[in-house]
């Protein structure tokens, strides 16, 4: 495929070395965009910029050329804080079944509930 | 999680076809394969960016000019989506950038060719962009969910590029003898290159099944060049444009066009940095980075500054 | 002597303004995919985007006025150098990115009051166009005055390239106030503005700006001129050559 550019006869890849995580240049930010009003900030994507000011509206010519939002919030990427994904942490949550209406068997007659 | 747990999950979620995520356990050489493969394709769309914006300036029209500073300006639009999806493996913008630079990583060999008048300007967009997209709609079922998301982004995007290219075709073919010669020339000089973006045939193709297994890679390289030499001979023939390949012929019995064999000495020659404008457009963008390195040494001045300004009347 | 070819005083108002946005819109254009940083060149194409599309509109309202089917095209790509009469401010090339955001922070400055101003223009497409283009030019300023702020205040060697940027395009900026006869006339219509009127708030802006940007003020009272009359410097020639090559190698095809 055109973007997985094919190593030439006996070239090898090139190195990568993921031990570090070399931050040179602007830091980078994390972009939440509104779509419209009423609805809740989304996760777009990230972009890099020296300072929120520029951050904002970096966000705002990268990521809603096309009117996407209405509203936009950058978070430097450092500051967030993520859970570790372990399947202790959501997993639990899956068997309760009770916790949502269609556990009930509730008669049609008695309407709306 | 132990990697034993963390490769037992990771191989539970491409199996059920779900998407990886940043902070899930995998396997080094599928983060390494994907960082490769983001990398170029961002690299793509930004260095992509010249070969059109050498025609910004002498579009024929405003309105053509307005439409191709839009999609110069998706490009690096694109770039940034993908940097930002490879940033979530641990590698720095920075980083990937020098490897362009440096040479050690590479981007999409179609870039490397001339723009040399309007008309391939539409063809970049017609053939170009239109091959770009049967990968990249491929793309967006990829394994990794970062990746796919760009690439879901990317492809309502970008359906508005391939539009505009042959839009600039169609003007062309119904103008003068003029414009209609310098269509067929851009379809001519355009063409093969185009098909050559699909990647050597997967036999040849080291890594291709492994990407395969991983859920990376959806379809293998010559079922989406197949994929687009039927989309795209059908519309050259409404055209009015003659596809330069003498062995092009439609095939009954299976539905598809036949193509005649790409130049693969010239497609690994181009790949190895010998294509038309390899150097050139290299020196670009590191010209670009290097006189913009006092801008972004002021503006982290002026940041860490600011800080120290707030900080005090804090 | 105004050279400029326009069949009524209107349309020959209207062309100006389209031309400082059309030649801006094209110097901005040189510079994508040379900016410093991916963002930024997003950010200078959203400019160039913007002052073409001003540029498009004000075109095409000129020809419908003079009515004799000259479209937008051939006045924005057909006219000989000296009958363009935009500011000699937007024709200046750029060295660098400070020049870059100089010229355009001077400019959109200017254009924040103009546009504010032409919302209420007793002309209906020039008041639609200038209540659309108020917005872009309001964030232009944003993007713009914080770069200079940021070059001013940064390194040692920022800062002398923005003042030497602010001092090169400064003498450049008096042209933007001067007024001649048919502005005048317009703002007496209630159609146009009188420039001078815009001059003190625009230096307030600009002063407020290079005293934030610790940038000197600069105190050069030669101020070029010439542009509303088709004088111009001798850029404007070579980015026209470039602009117009389609046009002129091919005439009077379709794109």
């Amino acid at each position: 495929m055109s973007y997985d550019v094919p190593l030439a006869p006996g070239e090898q890849p090139e190195d990568l070395d993921l031990s570090t995580v070399a931050e040179h240049g602007f830091p980078l930010w994390e972009v939440f965009v509104r779509a419209k009003r009423g609805l809740s900030h989304t996760h777009v994507g990230s972009l890099h910029a020296p300072d929120a000011e520029t951050a904002i509206q970096n966000a705002r010519d990268g990521y809603t050329r096309r009117a996407e939002g209405v509203s936009v919030w950058v978070v430097r990427s450092a500051e967030i804080v993520a859970s570790d994904d372990a399947e202790s942490l959501f997993e639990p949550f899956e068997d309760k079944p009770y916790r949502h209406p269609t556990f009930y068997d509730i008669p049609d007659e008695v309407g709306q509930l | 999680m132990s990697e034993h747990a963390g490769r037992a999950r990771f191989a539970a979620i491409i199996e059920a076809d779900e998407k990886v995520e940043p902070r899930d356990w995998m396997p080094d050489e599928y983060r390494a394969n994907l960082i490769r493969q983001m990398a170029q394709h961002a690299h793509s769309e930004v260095i992509g960016m010249q070969p059109e914006a050498n025609w910004i300036t002498r579009a024929p029209t405003l309105m053509r000019k307005a439409i191709l500073i839009a999609k110069v300006q998706d490009e690096a639009g694109h770039g940034l989506y993908l940097y930002s999806a490879a940033e979530t493996l641990g590698v720095s913008r920075d980083e990937l950038q020098e490897m362009l630079h440096s040479g050690r990583q590479k981007y999409s060999s179609i870039f490397n060719y001339p723009t040399l008048s309007w008309a391939d300007v539409g063809a970049i967009g017609w053939l170009v962009d239109g091959a770009a997209i049967v990968n990249q709609i491929v793309l967006q079922g990829t394994s990794y969910g970062p990746y796919s998301r760009a690439m879901v982004k990317i492809c309502k995007e970008e359906s508005f590029h391939a539009r505009q290219g042959y839009s600039i075709m169609m003007a062309l073919v119904e103008g003068s003898d003029e414009q209609k010669a310098m269509a067929q020339d851009a379809i001519d000089r355009w063409w093969w290159p185009a098909l050559m973006m699909f990647g050597p045939h997967d036999a040849e193709s080291s890594h291709s099944e492994r990407s395969m297994a991983w859920k990376i890679k959806r379809i293998k390289n010559d079922d989406l060049r197949q994929m687009f030499v039927d989309q795209t001979v059908p519309q050259a023939h409404y055209l009015g444009l003659t596809i330069p390949d003498p062995d092009l012929e439609f095939d009954e019995e299976t539905g598809h066009w036949r193509i005649g064999e790409i130049d693969w000495d010239e497609f690994w020659r181009t790949i190895k940095g010998d294509g038309p404008l390899n150097r050139e457009r290299i020196a670009h963008k590191v010209k670009a980075w290097e006189d913009g390195r006092w801008v972004r040494e002021a503006a982290t001045e002026y940041a860490r500054k600011q800080r120290a300004r707030l900080g005090k009347s804090a | 002597m105004n050279t400029l070819t326009t069949r009524t005083p209107l349309a020959t108002y209207v062309v100006r303004h389209a031309d400082d946005n059309v030649i801006l819109g094209q110097r901005l254009a040189e510079y994508i995919s040379r900016a410093p940083e991916l963002e930024e060149d997003l950010a200078v194409a959203n400019f160039a985007l913007d002052h073409i599309g001003v540029a498009q509109h004000l075109f095409a309202y000129a020809s419908a006025v003079e009515g004799d089917g000259r479209d937008a095209d051939a006045l924005a790509m057909l006219r000989s150098e000296r009958e363009y009469t935009n500011l000699l401010l937007v024709e200046q090339p750029h060295a660098d990115f400070a020049e870059v955001m100089a010229r355009q922070c001077f400019f959109d400055a200017y254009q924040v009051l103009l546009w504010r101003r032409l919302s209420a223009s007793t002309d209906e497409t020039i008041a639609g166009v200038a209540q659309r283009a108020v917005k872009e030019a309001t964030y232009h300023l944003r993007h713009s005055s914080g770069w200079v702020v940021r070059l001013g205040d940064g390194t040692d060697e920022s800062h002398g390239r923005m003042q030497h940027a602010v001092d090169r395009m400064w003498r450049f900026t008096g042209e933007m106030f001067e007024g001649d006869d048919l502005d005048r006339e317009m703002a007496a219509l209630g159609v146009g503005v009188e420039p001078a009127d815009l001059e003190e708030e625009w230096q307030a802006t600009v002063d407020s700006i290079l005293e934030e940007a610790t940038l000197t003020r600069p105190a050069d009272p030669y101020q070029a001129t010439g542009g509303r009359r088709g004088l111009h410097t001798e850029f404007l020639g070579r980015l026209l050559a470039e602009m117009q090559w389609m046009q002129r190698s091919y005439g009077g095809l379709t794109w």
